[in-house]
């Protein structure tokens, strides 16, 4: 019964196409030599511009953990001439938002501004990126916030199996380190400093812009927020292979539900396999409903709410992972179901009709990706950062549709390794033992 | 990728008081059988966000019997005959659509994200499961556990998120606005095929239910669409019950709650205050621009004072949301600096509504946050969902497609002294105060 639905329902959906999205990307330089990549969108009268800055917080010193954190934490309260409240104050003057952001490998910037006064909401921020106080009051204002937050995860299962994970994968690489309070109370208004300089400058900038805007009004805007930063040398990306010691290690945390992080490493984003294991991970556990972690683990078992994998890839590293949630009672029969999935994909691959469904749902769901400036400008900062070519968006479809099931079965075998899973629990899980 | 329970209401009402105006062209109808249809145009991409709201919630709840409607909208995906198990989310995803749902108190609602050319898809599997849903044990069974689940996830991982369950089951005397939406476990664990069968037939009808699309269509084809899937469907004639409502509450509450996992101490305090009508219209917007005036970002009274001035918070904010159906609540809280006790915090924060409650804000200062709010109804027309989302949620809890577009008038028509006189409706005698601490553990 099931099976024969499903294939009136494939046969069926065969009339519809798939739609064409008109998103026009052009490349453009401004006048003071910084290249960004645009779209005009003129229905609305907003601009989204978004700046990623590479390096992020893998650049913190050994023991200064956290200083990324603060240092752009503290990029809007107060610049220039302007304290927290006046800086606060003049943004909304202006009706600019301004979003700063401290990742793993950049600092994000995004702002979003109504045309009429993008002009001067622009130089508002680059003097918040360009010359931020440090006030010392506002530094002890936020380091009390990371501080608050760093206590508050120590009993928090996510954060101690994540944390505990990372810290196995990257023995020696700041991709393994975090903040604790000793480094974030080390850290002072100088170290803060000397690390804006390396943070946020023009030649670590990649920059989109989107909105009701043409090219030179866009050059000159970009000029603009990155007028006063300093010229900077590139980051230097460094590989380092995640280490993943098999086995399983369990942090005893008293609450009624474990959460567990599984995984090994992956491949990069420039791996010629990347697509087609991209296409075999939402069969595995990108999926949601459509995956089969989610249909065994969830639908099936009733064993957890969440449960889903993912590729990890960062500048200098790449991972293959995956969390779950279960209740202590039920943590051994998630793990073996997943373990054997795993084992199952690696073996054999996928079928012809989980390759069909996975190309009809990433081909068409990428175009919900563009269904508003910010997340356009946002994949064109993406495109740029990852080298994929500023005609990505015609082709990437195209590199969906040419996997092939033997693609599939390859890229599992090569990439999943079920006996080399390293597995980190935060809870009381039941019937599991530590073996590393 | 969860089939999220618990719709960030601040994200509703941010919409409601933010977006309100929108540009985008909105049609509003309401077909034979009873079922509301709301189409906002917006055709910058092809792609349309189609959402069913039924007006239950977790207010609706049989007593005993808490959970039920989230319970259900897990239900939902379990399959009729015509798309049995999982295939309708298999068949969205096969055609590259995304979708979830959500539960409130007082609505239920399933959304998809499409490209627009297969908006009849949609509504042919959403309108199937309105009528025709299967509902036996072995689904309800395997669904209780991963609900257990969800709640261990979301609440008992969290001393925040139980904390703020006693803190509602304190607010609220009578209304079921008491009830948590996934619902108190022991509850769950009790919940049957035959509640959940009662439960679909009561509530799941098209005249209990809004249908809001929202992207690159055309009005005139929605509604041909709409009354071939959804117009074909009988009508339950059981309009929305009454709830229990609040007797006068006569009496402060404290609870003072500790548990090991809390690293962060925090005092939290609720009012009871009214929620949107539409004979007073300005009482819940002078609400709104107070709860903006008190804790909105750092020039915020409490911000300034206990933050930037006394430095004996860490954190500070307020909020209010004026869209649900009865009766809602006033939030205010503060995280103190480490050394700084939850009384000293909780004084500073009646001291400054003290001040408000005799000066009021000063011009400059409202007017700023009037400017701040019509922007973001500029800025909320970039996301079409939030569109969606704003009138689906108004139209459930009994609001007006008119009443939102005129609220942006009814914000600009308030004064200094609307705010100022608002406060009188932060009785302390209706309100509820909550310390959540760190329980020390005993070492052997």
């Amino acid at each position: 019964m099931t099976l024969l639905m499903r294939t009136i329902a494939v046969s069926f959906l065969f009339l519809w196409t798939l739609p064409a999205y008109a998103v026009d990307i052009r490349e453009e330089t401004s006048p003071g030599g910084i290249t960004f990549w645009m779209v005009e969108e003129p229905t609305i009268p907003i601009v989204s511009v978004q700046i990623s800055f590479d390096g992020g917080s893998r650049l913190d010193p050994e023991g200064k953990e956290g200083l990324t954190t603060l240092t752009v934490g503290l990029i809007d309260d107060g610049s220039g001439e302007l304290d927290a409240v006046g800086f606060a104050n003049a943004r909304d003057d202006l009706a600019a938002r301004f979003g700063f952001g401290a990742g793993r490998d950049a600092v994000s910037v995004s702002a979003q501004m109504l045309v009429e006064t993008m002009e001067p909401a622009a130089r508002l921020l680059a003097t918040a990126i360009a010359v931020p106080s440090f006030d010392p009051e506002a530094l002890e204002r936020s380091r009390g916030r990371l501080l608050s937050g760093l206590a508050q995860q120590e009993t928090d299962p996510n954060a101690i199996a994540r944390k505990a994970w990372n810290a196995a994968a990257f023995p020696y690489h700041p991709y393994g380190r975090t903040a604790t309070p000793e480094s974030v109370s080390s850290i002072t208004r100088e170290d803060m400093i000397a690390a804006l300089p390396r943070l946020i400058n023009r030649a670590n900038a990649t920059v989109a812009i989107v909105g009701a805007i043409t090219p030179d009004q866009a050059g000159d805007l970009i000029d603009t927020i990155l007028g006063g930063i300093t010229e900077g040398e590139p980051t230097e990306r460094t590989w380092t292979e995640l280490r993943a010691t098999p086995g399983i290690a369990i942090f005893d945390t008293d609450v009624p539900q474990s959460t567990a992080i599984f995984g090994h490493s992956g491949i990069k984003r420039t791996d010629p396999d990347f697509i087609p294991a991209f296409v075999m991970n939402y069969t595995l556990g990108g999926g949601s409903f459509n995956s089969r972690l989610t249909e065994e683990v969830r639908e099936r078992r009733g064993l957890a709410y969440s449960v889903y994998s993912y590729m990890s890839v960062r500048a200098e590293s790449a991972g293959y992972l995956g969390s779950v949630q279960t209740a202590n009672e039920g943590m051994a029969e998630s793990i073996e179901v997943i373990r054997s999935e795993w084992e199952r994909m690696a073996a054999e691959g996928i079928t012809e009709e989980e390759l069909e469904k996975a190309k009809k749902y990433l081909t068409g769901a990428f175009a919900l990706r563009f269904d508003s400036n910010a997340k356009i400008a946002n994949y064109l900062v993406f495109m740029q950062d990852q080298n994929l070519g500023i005609d990505y968006l015609d082709r990437r479809n195209g590199l969906i549709e040419a996997v092939t099931l033997e693609d599939v079965r390859r890229v599992a075998a090569r990439v999943l390794r079920p006996d080399g899973l390293m597995i980190t629990i935060a809870g009381r899980p039941e019937g599991i033992e530590a073996t590393r | 990728m969860l089939h999220c329970a618990l719709l960030a209401l601040s994200l509703i009402f941010a919409g409601m008081t933010g977006a309100a105006r929108a540009e985008q062209p909105v049609t509003s109808f309401t077909m034979e059988n009873g079922m509301e249809v709301v189409v906002i145009e917006d055709d910058r991409a092809p792609v349309v966000t189609h959402m069913v709201w039924y007006r239950v919630g977790a207010a609706d709840e049989p007593p005993g019997a808490s959970g039920i409607a989230h319970f259900f909208e897990h239900m939902m995906f379990r399959g009729s005959e015509k798309f049995p198990g999982g295939i309708a989310s298999k068949i969205i995803g096969e055609n590259g659509g995304q979708e979830n749902a959500f539960t409130s108190w007082d609505y239920t609602g399933y959304f998809q994200t499409i490209a627009s050319d297969r908006l009849e898809l949609v509504m042919d599997l959403e309108s199937d499961r309105m009528a025709n849903l299967i509902i036996n044990e072995d689904v309800a069974t395997t669904e209780r556990k991963v609900i257990i689940e969800e709640r261990n996830q979301r609440t008992d991982s969290s001393p925040q998120s139980l904390f703020g369950e006693q803190m509602r089951a304190a607010l609220w005397l009578n209304h079921p606005y008491r009830i948590p939406i996934i619902g108190w476990r022991h509850e769950i664990l009790e919940l049957s095929v035959e509640d959940l069968t009662a439960f679909y037939e009561r509530f799941y009808a098209p005249d209990n239910a809004i249908l809001v699309v929202a992207g690159d269509v055309d009005p005139k084809e929605v509604l041909a669409l709409a009354d071939t899937y959804y117009g074909a469907l009988e009508p339950s004639g059981q309009p929305p019950e009454p709830r229990p409502s609040e007797p006068p509450q006569l009496a402060p509450r404290r609870i003072q709650m500790t548990d090991p996992r809390v690293r962060q101490p925090y005092v939290m305090r609720y009012y009871l205050v009214p929620t949107y009508e539409p004979e007073k219209p300005e009482r819940s917007a002078a609400l709104y621009l107070l709860s903006q005036v008190l804790g909105s970002g750092i020039a915020s009274r409490f911000s300034a004072q206990l933050q930037l001035e006394e430095k004996t918070a860490l954190s500070t904010g307020s909020f209010y949301s004026p869209v649900d159906r009865d009766a809602t609540s006033f939030g205010i809280y503060a995280i103190p600096t480490p050394g700084t006790d939850l009384a000293t915090v909780e004084a500073s924060l009646d001291a400054v509504l003290a001040e408000v409650a005799a000066n009021g804000p000063t011009e400059e200062e409202l007017e700023r946050i009037k400017r701040k709010l019509r922007a973001d109804r500029i800025y909320a027309q970039d996301s079409i969902r939030s569109q969606a989302n704003l009138y689906g949620n108004a139209l459930a809890v009994g609001i007006s497609v008119e009443e939102v577009q005129n609220w942006p008038d009814v914000i600009e028509a308030i004064t200094p002294e609307d705010v100022r006189a608002a406060t009188a409706l932060l009785d302390l005698d209706a309100s509820v105060t909550g310390y959540l601490e760190r329980e020390e553990e005993i070492t052997q």
